[in-house]
């Protein structure tokens, strides 16, 4: 078909421009997009000119379904926002209705649920660190992170019968205190899992290859963390002093020993270095509060029929337990009017929870603070000028999950 | 009204959070109309006419120095006239204080997008407009963004009903995913759990004459 006597048009630099720009979808069913994230992404040539992530497609409505549901029914959907660590987002709501009824937390029920909000939080940097390095190309990471994940996990089953959806914080405490031979065994795995941390350590850490595609990629200035709403590891990774477990405390941190890792250069490289240093300081808080658990025993729920259920030997005697128990699980409990925002420090960043009540027994209105909602805003400016292959680095590092960010 | 709250000063000492808030109102020049103090958070009242200031005086020039945007939210409100109240949720790493932005906008009418003063309230201006329907102007980007392509309504309104308009499902034939209104097998159950004793405000037919008693009859 080519005409032989004609030569090759010669294109001009804008039309070679032109012919190296192009779009590519990035997802939604993409093995590094972690999740249902469809990235619009367009190049030229290698590099990333813009991105524009479209989310919610796993949209559920969980806060249009809360506002038709009573407190207690709506715990369970926190577990389902960041499933990768459940309970942290749990304990979010539970503080925010506490602090809106005025309910008093005894003092074990707060130590268990520091425990979990530390094993949630090992829970969450395992898979993400494992999975970032799967990201750039290792597969051995996520095999031996996933081992330790699975120990844990079992732990939760054995505390509140579930795997993930633990459903185990209660407005007042938790539902049931926990075995003593769960405690040991605990006990055992905070002694051993720092040696498998150590191993992952060894493996990725000083790695070439995972150096070669995170140093540098992603840089955050700590002008840009505090604009675009950045919280949790991605403003320490920028070297800001901030956790909300040593700024504002909630339930005994204030009373324990651990430090913040902060990074320096603000890139993915930090950020993946101070999820491990986070993930040793969430072990020694697991070993104080052990400690404390067997110096502490009481009560793990309030002792108020009128927000949490009477135990069940109790109902099989006291009619008025009886009808406290029919009471709080039918029409549950009435929270007074007005607004809170409470805010954990969960394993992605600060998690918050604002909460309206209008003196019935369903919230007004509930509104979830999705970390990962600003951080994946973030990464338009976070990706331009950087290769195709950083994209999923850098969204690897932001520790984005889709059950939170689409709700 | 400054009399007011000064004598109110001198009877009760401020607390650190009133002091601030008070502080803040004052500073503002007027953008913000007042402030409350409930649950130990501090919210202040503006407008929207008044708000990008407002957020920028916050920002940069008081002494609170709230760098970051933290949550910007609405709760619908039917029964009033100005039925949407816009919550902007700061926080002051520099103080370590929190503090709520409030204002209120009827349903027409537009407020001015303040991503120029925090860039991060792009996607959060994105999901009110898309949940509740507020128009934000000079916003740089506004599209829909956790429904569906396509989608039509506001879910987080109240009249919105929460089973939704339209369901999906794969058609086998058309090898598509095809609309079609919803469809409840069973008719959904809302209960009403508020207790005729104590919660609602019921007339039992026959009991008129006993509502406007007098309170010393309703305490013996």
């Amino acid at each position: 078909m080519a005409d032989d006597a004609t030569p090759a048009p010669v294109l001009s630099p804008e039309d070679q421009a032109a012919l190296r720009k192009f779009s590519i979808n990035f997802g939604p069913q993409h093995p590094a997009a972690h999740g249902v994230l469809r990235l619009v992404l367009e190049l030229d040539g290698e590099i990333v000119e813009r991105v524009d992530p479209h989310i919610g497609l796993l949209h559920r409505g969980t806060e249009k379904l809360m506002e038709a549901r009573t407190y207690l029914q709506n715990t369970p959907y926190f577990d389902r926002l960041d499933y990768v660590a459940p309970m942290n987002q749990e304990h979010a709501f539970v503080l925010a209705v506490e602090k809106l009824a005025g309910i008093e937390v005894p003092y074990r029920a707060k130590v268990i649920r520091v425990l979990f909000d530390e094993i949630g939080r090992i829970l969450s940097h395992l898979l993400n660190v494992t999975t970032q390095a799967m990201d750039v190309g290792a597969l051995t990471p996520p095999l031996w992170g996933f081992e330790e994940r699975e120990k844990l996990m079992v732990f939760y089953e054995r505390a509140s019968g579930a795997r993930l959806h633990a459903n185990y914080y209660r407005p007042g405490g938790v539902h049931q205190d926990l075995p003593p031979e769960l405690i040991a065994d605990m006990r055992v795995w905070c002694r051993e899992f720092p040696k498998a941390l150590a191993d992952i350590d060894a493996l990725v850490t000083p790695n070439r290859i995972f150096k070669q595609r995170n140093v540098d990629i992603g840089v955050v200035t700590k002008e840009e963390a505090f604009a675009w709403g950045f919280t949790g590891v991605l403003l320490r990774g920028s070297g800001i002093a901030w956790d909300l477990r040593k700024a504002q405390p909630y339930e005994i941190y204030a009373d324990l020993d651990f430090d913040i890792p902060l990074g320096r250069n603000g890139d993915c490289y930090d950020r993946y270095l101070v999820r491990m240093e986070e993930m040793r300081q969430s072990v020694r808080i697991m070993v104080q509060c052990l400690d404390l658990l067997d110096a502490n025993p009481g009560p793990v729920l309030i002792q108020n029929s009128k927000f949490a259920p009477p135990r069940r030997a109790e109902m099989k005697r006291s009619m008025e337990a009886l009808i406290h128990h029919f009471k709080l699980y039918t029409e549950g409990f009435h929270v007074p009017e007005g607004d809170v925002y409470t805010a954990v420090e969960a394993p992605k960043g600060e998690f918050g929870v604002y909460l309206v009540g209008d003196g019935t027994n369903k919230p007004y209105r509930c509104k979830i603070r999705a970390r990962g909602y600003s951080h994946l805003q973030a990464m338009d400016w976070m990706c331009r000028g950087h290769q195709v292959a950083d994209v999923s680095a850098i969204l690897g590092s932001l520790d984005i999950v889709f059950g939170e960010i689409d709700r | 009204m400054s009399d007011t709250q000064s004598s109110v000063a001198e009877s009760t000492p401020l607390t650190p959070l009133q002091a601030l808030g008070a502080s803040l109102v004052d500073q503002s020049g007027g953008r913000a109309s007042s402030y409350a103090v409930a649950h130990e958070e501090l919210t202040l009242f503006t407008t929207a006419e008044q708000v990008v200031e407002l957020l920028r005086l916050l920002r940069d020039g008081s002494e609170g120095r709230f760098v970051q945007l933290t949550e910007l939210t609405c709760v619908d409100r039917p029964e009033r006239e100005a039925r949407f109240e816009l919550v902007y949720q700061l926080i002051s790493y520099v103080k370590n204080v929190r503090l709520r932005v409030k204002l209120s906008v009827c349903e027409d009418q537009p407020v001015p997008s303040v991503t120029p003063v925090y860039p991060c309230a792009n996607w959060l201006e994105r999901e009110v407009f898309d949940m509740f329907g507020v128009y934000f102007t000079d916003h740089p980007d506004l599209r829909r963004i956790l429904t569906d392509y396509g989608f039509h309504g506001h879910p987080l309104r109240k009249d919105f009903p929460m089973t939704g308009y339209v369901e999906v499902r794969w058609d086998e034939e058309l090898k598509r995913v095809v609309y079609e209104p919803v469809k409840l097998t069973q008719e959904y159950r809302a209960f009403d759990f508020l207790s005729p004793w104590e919660g609602a405000e019921q007339v039992l037919p026959g009991d008129e004459k006993a509502k406007p008693a007098p309170a010393s009859a309703a305490k013996s």
